[in-house]
């Protein structure tokens, strides 16, 4: 009796509080960008090195392949996504006022993943990092909000990037299949494109878990933690699916539509069975559900803005749409938010 | 609807199975259905008979879940 093969039924692309902002300036997205590291090992490729199969990871998580960093560190795939949305929105790096990273850690933990983008960039503005994991991108597009409301912000940039492949344990056949590294980043000006956004939080230790530095202090005896990313998969799935679920609705019903409304949804690519477990809970239309996750694997914060940027260079975000973006993962935090897209479409 | 009823009528939907051949002994595993999968069926009834279950449940077959949702019910 074979169980139905998951395949990828979304349009590919070969990519704790509520606002509503309706009638109020906050934001829009003026420019995209994206950069993945040059080498991308297939399920196949991954069977060589754990005891796995192209069948195993696909059909329960719908990835094919990954990128996964070799030589390039994840400052240059930050600096290269910026730099593509800094083009897409014309607009200078000088003229910044705010340079926010969301990542789970970059390659300092000091300077922040920011401040050497600031640098590379040549900009001149306040930078730094956020860590909300998964939810990065979205906790990042709401503190960009909150410098707008206190019209604080002219320009700003948001990236995620990850490096995943630095926080598995490669050894591991249950998670090292599941993620990748990656980075996207957009452009905001003032407008009136952020329609709704909610952020929250579950504290938990352990059921998603990523250890930090220890250091050799040899008058502490600190508690012992695994030395690679855990997850607890049933967990995280159950967190996923219903937090999906709730912020979805209430970002839209904040926003003042109804699900059947929404032109795109975007969700983090972490796994297309939680996409399928809110889709079949929720009113908007399965063909309005993007991913790429056949061939990006989880990249956390990146996940999102990588998605977007793929959307928006293959044309097909109209102006006007309605995207509905929801995010879930390490934390454990949740987000979501409505975006109303008010940029002309890329022509093909 | 009762929970075997239910219990059938998700496992129909996720599988090449059909509604009438789920009974008290079909076997989560022979089915296909890996430990998400689960997951998903546990948050189903959960939603649909208005229970709570704790996620790290031994369900072998079909009988374990409607024994446990019932057993919640009463």
């Amino acid at each position: 009796m074979a169980k139905k093969q998951l395949m990828p039924w979304f349009n590919t692309v070969r990519p704790k509080y509520e606002r509503v902002m309706k009638n109020s300036m906050s934001f829009q997205i003026i420019g995209t960008g994206s950069a993945y590291p040059v080498c991308i090992k297939t399920n196949d490729e991954l069977s060589q090195l754990v005891d796995t199969t192209d069948e195993w990871i696909s059909s329960r998580t719908g990835i094919k392949s990954r990128h996964i960093s070799t030589t390039e560190s994840l400052s240059e795939l930050a600096v290269t996504a910026a730099k593509q949305a800094l083009e897409d929105a014309n607009v200078k790096s000088e003229e910044l006022s705010l340079i926010i990273c969301a990542t789970i850690q970059g390659d300092y933990v000091t300077p922040s993943l920011a401040c050497v983008v600031q640098k590379e960039i040549g900009a001149k503005c306040p930078a730094f990092d956020v860590n909300a994991a998964c939810s990065g991108f979205i906790y990042g597009l709401d503190i960009a909000l909150g410098y707008y409301e206190r019209k604080k912000a002219d320009k700003v940039l948001i990236i995620a990037a990850e490096t995943m492949s630095k926080h598995v344990n490669w050894k591991d056949r249950a998670t090292c299949v599941l993620f990748g590294d990656g980075a996207g980043a957009v452009v905001l000006s003032a407008g009136d494109g952020l329609v709704a956004i909610k952020t929250t939080a579950s504290g938990a230790t352990d059921i998603l878990t990523i250890p930090g530095r220890t250091g050799n202090n040899p008058f502490s005896e600190p508690k012992a933690m695994d030395d690679y990313l855990y997850m607890n998969g049933p967990e995280v799935f159950k967190f996923a699916v219903t937090s999906m679920c709730r912020d979805l609705k209430d970002v839209i019903a904040a926003a003042g539509l109804t699900e059947t409304e929404i032109d795109m949804v975007l969700p983090h690519q972490a796994n297309l069975k939680i996409i399928e477990g809110a889709m079949n809970r929720l009113k908007i239309p399965e063909e309005k559900y993007y991913g790429n996750i056949e061939h990006s694997g989880n990249i956390s914060a990146a996940s999102i803005p990588i998605l977007l940027d793929e959307l928006n260079k293959a044309g097909l975000i109209k102006k006007g749409f309605k995207l509905a973006l929801s995010s879930f993962g390490g934390g454990l935090t949740s987000a979501a938010c409505v975006i109303k897209w008010n940029k002309e479409a890329v022509q093909k | 609807m009762t929970v075997l009823n239910k219990v059938a009528e998700i496992l129909a939907d996720h599988t090449d199975v059909a509604v009438e051949e789920i009974t008290m002994e079909t076997n989560f595993e022979k089915l296909g259905l890996d430990s998400l999968d689960m997951v998903d069926l546990v948050m189903q009834m959960e939603e649909e008979f208005d229970v709570k279950i704790a996620i790290n449940q031994q369900l072998a077959q079909v009988s374990d879940l409607v024994k446990l949702i019932e057993g919640l019910q009463n």
